[in-house]
């Protein structure tokens, strides 16, 4: 008989905690893709709104900002947006039908593969025209 | 002293209360055999202080939930075979419940959650009146057939992480059974149970992130039941009824 | 006690309305924004063009408000939950500054908009 030393930090009240292992069905890495998601676009919201609005008041920066834009670096970082922005919105969409429409086991599965289709979709339609 | 010629299994075990550890045993290894079948030689063979709970042994109580590699499980329905990753076992208490020793919880609080979301029958007739007449077909009892089954082995409830993140969330099991009470035409709890359930712990706190549903050992799902509640709720803000 | 409760109650259920509500009015306006932005981007559009073509028609401006708002809605009623279940923080105090970032949002957005689309 041995002994392991488990580094628990377990809490007397609250008792112990999941990890990994008992993360891994596709809905729970839906609630991943849209939490951090939606926690990556409510910080870009109030940057976005600012410099938009800063870029278009003084013409002459504007065209200087779009020339920023177009390197790929930044194309990179807008196709990214692009993509949280789709899957947030794809996934919310999800949520809507199984709190609105019903929770049906059969097509569980489907519809986080469509919101997941339509996600990548968009952002690669696009990385493809930026 | 265990026989080289026979196939061993090793077992980590949680040991102690929460500031317990794992501790590892060898135990010979059978075919068809259950996670209970290696806790229980454990405490029979081994060690006659390990403290754990089990009734029935067939599937049926849910007294012997734990987490078994991580995950919650019914130990007398889990074959070492299907879940042992490799030839290594990690038994431990069930998550988010106080531990009172070694693979023994307090259920307390789950049960006082249930009943903070008033999940008890609120009669309105006496014995001096009819049955009632309940359709078997009707909308509301059909919702109630997919939810009733729970007997309350908290599975769920140590599988949901808003119980691990919102200590205060009433948790899958609890709303289950006040979905189960709402749809019941027989109770007279009405709005009462609305409020209950509607709170930032309530079933709002509810992400959908469906691990009640996964692991839920008689396959019921509180992902919908907890849908069905903040459907209600919501109709019932709207019309100025909570 | 009882006032308490059903404070309490109505308030997370009006939540919970505003951000599934708020949500399938972005979720219509993202489409269009996305779809608007691909457009753009796909023909090239100069700052000049995009200012002209959002000043043309009454319909974009009032498209933009409605998104600003539904997000200013949205976002802070999202984050409540995060900064709670992640960071543990929650109370009157957190609250109050939630509604400013929801003031902010409707704030910066609203002047975007204006500076936009007239």
């Amino acid at each position: 008989m041995n002994r392991d030393v488990a580094h628990q930090g377990v809490n007397s009240f609250r008792g112990r905690r999941n990890d990994a292992r008992a993360r891994t069905h596709p809905a729970y890495w839906a609630f991943i893709v849209h939490r951090v998601s939606g926690i990556g676009l409510a910080l870009f919201l109030p940057i976005h709104f600012v410099v938009l609005a800063q870029a278009i008041a003084h013409p002459a920066t504007l065209n200087a900002f779009l020339d920023w834009t177009r390197q790929p670096a930044v194309k990179l970082a807008e196709t990214l947006l692009v993509l949280a922005l789709v899957a947030h919105t794809a996934g919310g969409v999800r949520l809507l039908f199984i709190e609105f429409v019903g929770w049906r086991a059969d097509w569980q599965k489907t519809a986080l593969s469509l919101a997941a289709a339509v996600a990548l979709g968009c952002a690669l339609l696009f990385a493809l025209a930026a | 002293m265990i026989d080289n010629r026979e196939p061993t299994l090793a077992v980590r075990i949680w040991r102690g209360d929460a500031h317990g550890r794992f501790e590892r045993y060898d135990v010979p290894r059978h075919p068809s055999q259950t996670v209970l079948d290696v806790v229980s030689h454990v405490q029979q063979h081994v060690d006659p202080t390990l403290a754990y709970r089990f009734a029935c042994r067939v599937g049926m109580c849910g007294s012997c939930a734990m987490t078994v590699n991580g995950k919650a499980r019914w130990t007398c329905r889990t074959h070492v075979d299907a879940v042992a990753a490799g030839e290594m076992l990690e038994v431990a208490p069930l998550n988010h419940l106080p531990i009172v020793r070694d693979l023994v919880v307090d259920m307390a609080p789950f049960f006082d959650k249930w009943a903070a979301a008033h999940g008890a029958f609120a009669p309105t007739t006496t014995r001096h009146d009819d049955f009632a007449r309940v359709a078997p077909s009707s909308a509301q009892r059909r919702a109630i057939d997919a939810t009733i089954e729970c007997i309350g082995c908290a599975v769920c409830y140590s599988s949901c992480d808003v119980v691990g993140w919102k200590p205060a969330y009433l948790g899958p099991a609890a709303l289950n059974r006040a979905w189960t009470l709402v749809n019941d035409v027989r109770d007279g709890e009405g709005v009462a149970r609305l409020r209950a359930v509607s709170a930032d712990d309530g079933c709002q706190a509810c992400h959908t992130h469906q691990s009640c549903t996964e692991r839920c050992p008689k396959h019921l799902s509180p992902t919908a039941a907890i849908a069905g509640l903040k459907r209600r709720v919501a109709i019932a803000a709207i019309k100025g009824e909570l | 006690m009882r006032e308490t409760i059903a404070t309490n109650a109505r308030a997370a259920a009006w939540r919970f309305v505003l951000q599934r509500g708020s949500a399938a009015v972005l979720a219509l306006c993202v489409v269009v924004h996305v779809a608007t932005m691909i457009y753009a981007v796909r023909h090239g559009l100069t700052a000049d063009a995009i200012v002209a073509r959002m000043h043309a028609t009454a319909a974009w401006p009032t498209f933009y408000l409605v998104f600003v708002a539904a997000a200013a809605v949205h976002a802070p009623l999202g984050v409540r939950t995060v900064v709670d279940e992640w960071l543990g923080l929650r109370g009157r105090a957190v609250d109050a500054a939630l509604v400013c970032f929801a003031f902010l949002l409707l704030g910066a957005g609203s002047y975007a908009v204006h500076v936009l689309a007239g």
